[in-house]
């Protein structure tokens, strides 16, 4: 648990960068700031560890205040992983990763070894254990610097817009793998972004800022989006609020029923098409039933081709919100949704009125346990 | 060219290009030892960088004749001494380091001392196991300048009778005898290339981290 006792930060001349901040990030949990540039986020959170001392105020790591701890040993208990990853250039990955065991008494053949596994545990291969960090890649080394920051087994972990400096694709599969990791770990995070919708994907707990440093509101994503405090935190979150909604775990339990959806392979002729056609588009899948893309029977000529499919259509995991249903269902050239597997294979489509019938359903429910 | 004098001057012109290489190379390690804490120094305190750096480079500009000469007086050693010369080199390579080892320090990523204070590196460590290692090519650099440097402000020194190279120029001036100059410039040439290679060596070495540095 961190906790945040009416702290301040004024800068030199006349800046107030955070204005009697007064919250608590639970334990386990993961502790999202976000808010416009600016705003006192990265001052925040570089009061815990010290990096920034409180004008006034305090702050306690499980209740302890770290005013009055010494400031080394308070850091060697808090993780930091920081947006350049700012890993050390002379040193190998696994020396890095190793570094803050070691500044914690670790033995180095033992903190070597951790490393090791943490590099399997952050999705590098151990061939990576020996480059330098120039080598990889900017998502490769965030990783690593991920792995530093765990390798002392930190109760406490400070991260600041750790996956912006990446690009889109790769800032996804960051986010979804930390959320992975967080779930086995369950360390006490703060996290800093300026991104609402990386806030609202990873956050346990989400802390709004606004600009001069002062607590706009503190809730869970599906809080803040149902119940946003005031006009600044409804405009922050932006206009799609209603459709993000619909990825939290409460709507996806309402179940869509699944069509059964005939399927046609590469290679079959405009005949065959025809015969399985229930209208215009086909669903084409491989040979192990993953599908591939929607074929138009009205304009395929000759046997049926790659270059004939339709890849428009998102894919829905069996069990993910619906969310992404409607999206599978409107992205489809059929506007029947596609749904898979978890090994991707073809489990059935979804029409757009069920799917708006399950919405409706959520939604009502939703509604009906509100106060 | 007379060979046959070479050979039978070679062995005391051995002796003269150890002599050169002592007074070369003991100074600049003198003075890269000085220059590493005021250096570090310099680098820390801001208004303290630009006195010293600024005080280091007018030591730069006196004539290394007149500082032969003056320190006899200063240091009470007798004019003969090579003392004189080693204290005067250490001076031109101090001055020249202090800044090498404050830009050095200077070169070391923001993002990298952020991240060492955040670990919880104290000050000391921190300089010695992520500063001074990333200042080595910033630092390096600095010192083949020295070094090539020394090599060639050593000769001078066969004006006022210090045994080193220099006096083959002296001795085929006086003799009007072009053999003695020719081998005091080819040795003179060789030496510098010599130390300049070492040094870079030893900073490959030193750098296997860095792209285009040495094999892993
Ligand atoms: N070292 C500093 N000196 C003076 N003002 C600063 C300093 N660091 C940050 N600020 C100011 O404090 C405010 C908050 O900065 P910061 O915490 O970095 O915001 P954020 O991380 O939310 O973008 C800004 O107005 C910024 O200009
Ligand atoms: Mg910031």
């Amino acid at each position: 648990m961190i906790t945040f006792d009416a702290v301040s930060k004024h800068y030199r001349g006349q800046t107030v960068a955070v204005d009697k901040l007064s919250l608590t990030a639970p334990s386990g949990k993961l502790t999202i700031f976000v808010g416009p540039s600016g705003c006192g986020k990265t001052t925040s959170l570089r009061m815990v560890n010290r990096l920034i001392a409180p004008s006034s105020g305090r702050i306690l790591l499980d209740g302890e205040p770290t005013d009055t701890m010494d400031v080394a040993v308070l850091r060697r208990k808090i993780g930091y992983v920081i947006q350049n990853a700012g890993l050390f250039p002379h040193r190998t990955v696994a020396q890095n990763i190793a570094t803050t065991a070691r500044l914690n008494g670790t033995p180095k053949d033992q903190a070597l070894r951790i490393a090791h596994e943490l590099l399997e545990r952050v999705g590098l291969s151990s061939a990576f254990a020996n480059r330098y960090p120039w080598q990889l890649s900017g998502g490769q080394q965030q990783r690593v610097g991920v792995a530093r920051a765990l390798a002392s087994d930190p109760k406490f972990m400070l991260m600041d817009e750790p996956f912006s400096a990446v690009d889109p694709v790769v800032r996804g599969q960051l986010q979804d793998e930390f959320l992975r990791l967080q779930r086995d770990i369950g360390k006490t995070i703060i996290m800093v972004t300026h991104d609402i919708d990386e806030a609202l994907k990873l956050g346990d707990q989400v802390v709004v800022l606004r600009t001069g440093g002062t607590l706009a509101q503190v809730a869970t994503p599906q809080e803040l989006l149902a119940r946003p405090a005031d006009d600044f935190v409804a405009d922050f979150i932006g206009r799609d609020r209603g459709y993000r909604v619909l990825g939290f775990a409460e709507f996806a339990k309402g179940g869509v029923p699944l069509g059964a959806e005939p399927t046609a392979t590469l290679g079959a002729t405009p005949e065959t098409l025809r015969q399985i056609a229930t209208d215009r588009w086909v669903l084409v899948a491989d040979s192990m039933n993953r599908p591939l893309g929607w074929a138009d029977v009205d304009s395929v000529k000759g046997p049926l081709r790659d270059g004939d499919l339709n890849l428009s259509g998102t894919l829905a995991v069996e069990g993910s919100s619906l969310r992404h249903v409607l999206d599978a269902a409107l992205s489809s050239p059929s506007g029947r949704g596609v749904i898979v597997g978890q090994s991707g294979e073809l489990m059935g489509t979804v029409t757009l009125s069920h799917v708006a019938e399950a919405i409706e359903a959520a939604r009502t429910g939703r509604m009906g346990t509100q106060p | 060219m007379r060979f046959d004098w070479l050979y039978r001057e070679s062995g005391r012109i051995a002796e003269l290009f150890l002599w050169h290489l002592g007074l070369s190379v003991i100074p600049v390690v003198i003075g890269l030892l000085l220059a590493l804490p005021l250096g570090w120094l310099a680098q820390r305190a801001g208004f303290f960088r630009s006195t010293l750096l600024g005080a280091a480079g007018l030591l730069y500009t006196i004539p290394s004749l007149a500082l032969f000469v003056l320190l006899p007086l200063v240091l009470g050693t007798r004019i003969l001494d090579p003392m004189n010369v080693v204290v005067a080199l250490t001076v031109y390579a101090l001055a020249l380091l202090v800044r090498t080892v404050s830009d050095g320090l200077e070169s070391v990523p923001p993002d990298v001392i952020q991240a060492a204070n955040a670990m919880g590196y104290r000050r000391l460590p921190r300089l010695f196991v992520v500063e001074l290692p990333l200042a080595v090519p910033v630092i390096a650099a600095g010192l083949r300048v020295a070094v090539v440097s020394n090599v060639s402000i050593v000769s001078v020194a066969a004006l006022i009778g210090t045994p080193q190279l220099g006096l083959l120029f002296t001795q085929g001036l006086q003799l009007r005898f072009l053999t003695p100059i020719i081998a005091g410039i080819v040795l003179c040439v060789l030496l510098a290339a010599l130390l300049d290679g070492l040094v870079l060596f030893a900073a490959k070495r030193m750098t296997p981290w860095q792209p285009g540095g040495a094999e892993r």
